[in-house]
């Protein structure tokens, strides 16, 4: 059956629309996921070293255990999600292999080292085994859920870092290639998780709410500050690379007229999206609104009671969080699209 | 060190395709099973190749012309696709410096087709795998086949001998020649991947023919005074040009 072909009756222009990677869904709800898994957990365990150095007061009833296990929950997830992006998920164990020069190397074993800290974390906290080990400075007990997750933290920022560079480090994807977006992936997941948090402080009553709501607010800014300064900054970039530096022929006037295949090709299937513009810019409103602006206003209006109201602000980021790394792809303009101009 | 390599001469090549259909043909029946056909007889075919022919319309009409582009890996001497691959998959073969997909070791995750900004990479949609030109790496070192069948298979159908194949690192090759002789270039070089296949550019044919050139003022006969020399220290691209 003959299916609908988004650049057939596209007329033939130089930079047709779409010029653009087309979103991988199971790699959007890994990256999410993963960020709002880590950022919980890095809200919880910042709380307790909080507490520690008696900043912040002791939480009226710890469940920085259950935390924990659903921070692990959604990194567990991310993991499924990522296995749906494989041609042969039962050859991932491969993909750990290249640790020395592949970002998503490094990332396949991060993840599952975070996975591994937080849910012994989990377990410490859980079960009778936590005691303390040594005691900082005279006034500062440690104990062994602290060493494990100062463990956890350590592999969540390698993680951070690794699932941020699989993007950054390519190169001639300008959109993607700056350190923005390392600190985009390292903010958004922390503003999720934080939102998150406050929700189950909110549902727990454990006392903690002011700090997580507080770093929520800040966090959520923070991410959207340096989100808009992308989208500025991607704005104006040129790519270096033309139709004319693609062929190597120097005329101002080159117009394709055969991509060497009839019914496209895996070029064209996974780095044209064929979205229109109009949903292009629906889906940039659309991730700055719901992952920022009405989080932040939700936030803002949430006490230490109002669980619907947290629980809605992340629910809400979460989905425009979705809908940024959606656009974050879009946004990536492929120099292999020069070649991919029109079917026929 | 050797890097094997294709010279496509974007002159001569007239877009008859018999590249791609004897590429396909040769690579679809080796070792490496089937390159996949989706809808083969239907409205909108499509499937794994390794090499395709573009065809792009140069100038406004009516002064326009029709360059034919063949495209398939360009062997990168720093091939961006190989270092991202999280498996080892992809890699560069120090001896010969073609670039190889191992299917076997292949996750189908499309890391590497995002880090080639050729689009030289198709994934194999029966396979799951990442699949590329090869050279014709089954034909280069097949000892069964006659010397001068050790080729890539579309250097050998070619019709117009608009692909070269040889070791560009060595100036005598044939490969070397048509590069420095013709105005060899490589495709987007602003990017830094060095890419060991090349093109030469479409030239400009006919010859200006003057009344000297029939018949000769100086008499070659007359020993003391010769005619001009070509220069012969540096190496001259003759009237090749690109627009």
């Amino acid at each position: 059956m003959a299916r609908a072909n988004p650049q057939r009756a596209q007329p033939s222009t130089t930079r047709p629309r779409g010029e653009a990677m087309k979103p991988a869904i199971s790699v959007i709800l890994l990256t999410t996921l993963v960020g709002a898994g880590q950022g919980l957990f890095l809200a919880f365990y910042s709380a307790e070293w909080f507490v520690l150095l008696g900043i912040l007061r002791p939480a009226l009833n710890d469940y920085g255990g259950q935390a924990a296990a659903l921070s692990f929950l959604f990194l567990a997830l991310g993991l499924v999600a990522s296995f749906f992006h494989l041609g042969h998920p039962e050859r991932a164990w491969r993909a750990a292999a290249m640790w020395r020069s592949s970002w998503l190397s490094r990332e396949v074993i991060a993840l599952p080292a975070a996975m591994l800290l937080i849910l012994g974390y989990a377990l410490v906290k859980l079960s009778a085994l936590d005691s303390i080990v040594l005691v900082l400075g005279e006034s500062i007990p440690i104990s062994i859920s602290t060493v494990v997750g100062f463990g956890a933290v350590l592999a969540i920022c390698a993680l951070f870092v690794c699932t941020a560079m699989i993007y950054a480090c390519l190169k001639f994807l300008r959109q993607w290639h700056s350190p923005l977006t390392v600190l985009n992936f390292l903010l958004m997941g922390c503003a999720s998780g934080f939102t998150l948090a406050s929700a189950l402080a909110s549902y727990s009553q454990d006392g903690r709410f002011a700090y997580f709501v507080g770093m929520a607010v800040f966090l959520t800014l923070a991410a959207l500050v340096f989100r808009f300064a992308t989208l500025l900054r991607n704005k104006g970039l040129r790519s270096p690379s033309s139709l004319q530096s693609a062929i190597g022929v120097h005329h101002p006037t080159i117009r394709q007229i055969a991509q060497g295949a009839m019914g496209g090709s895996f070029n064209t299937r996974a780095f044209i999206h064929g979205y229109g513009a109009s949903v292009v810019r629906l889906a940039r409103r659309g991730f700055l609104l719901l992952g920022f602006v009405i989080p932040l206003l939700l936030l803002q209006i949430s006490d230490e009671s109002s669980i619907l109201i947290c629980s809605l602000a992340f629910v809400l980021q979460y989905l425009g969080l979705l809908a940024e790394r959606w656009y974050f792809f879009i946004e990536a303009e492929h120099p292999q699209n020069l070649y991919y101009q029109m079917i026929s | 060190m050797t890097q094997l390599a294709l010279v496509i001469d974007l002159n001569t090549c007239v877009g008859c395709h018999a590249c791609v259909t004897s590429c396909k043909e040769w690579n679809t029946s080796g070792q490496a099973g089937p390159m996949v056909d989706q809808n083969p007889y239907a409205a909108e075919p499509t499937g794994t190749f390794f090499n395709r022919v573009q065809s792009f319309e140069v100038g406004t009409f009516p002064n326009t012309q029709t360059v034919h582009f063949p495209k398939s890996c360009l062997h990168c001497e720093d091939p961006p696709c190989v270092p991202v691959c999280p498996t080892g998959a992809s890699y560069k073969r120090p001896e010969d410096g073609i670039v190889l997909v191992d299917y076997d070791k292949c996750i189908g995750c499309e890391y590497c087709s995002w880090a080639c900004p050729y689009g030289a990479r198709e994934i194999d949609e029966q396979q799951k795998v990442m699949k590329k030109c090869t050279l014709c790496i089954d034909r280069l070192y097949d000892e069964s086949l006659p010397e001068a069948e050790r080729k890539p298979v579309c250097v050998l159908s070619c019709p117009t001998s608009a692909r070269i194949y040889g070791d560009i690192h060595d100036p005598e090759s044939d490969a070397s020649k048509a590069i420095s002789d013709a105005g060899g270039y490589q495709l987007m070089p602003e990017w830094g991947t060095a890419p060991a296949n090349h093109y030469l550019p479409r030239r400009k044919v006919g010859i200006a023919v003057h009344a000297e050139d029939l018949q000769r003022v100086d008499n070659p006969l007359r020993k003391e005074d010769r005619g001009p020399r070509k220069p012969t220290t540096r190496t001259t691209l003759d009237d090749s040009t690109s627009w």
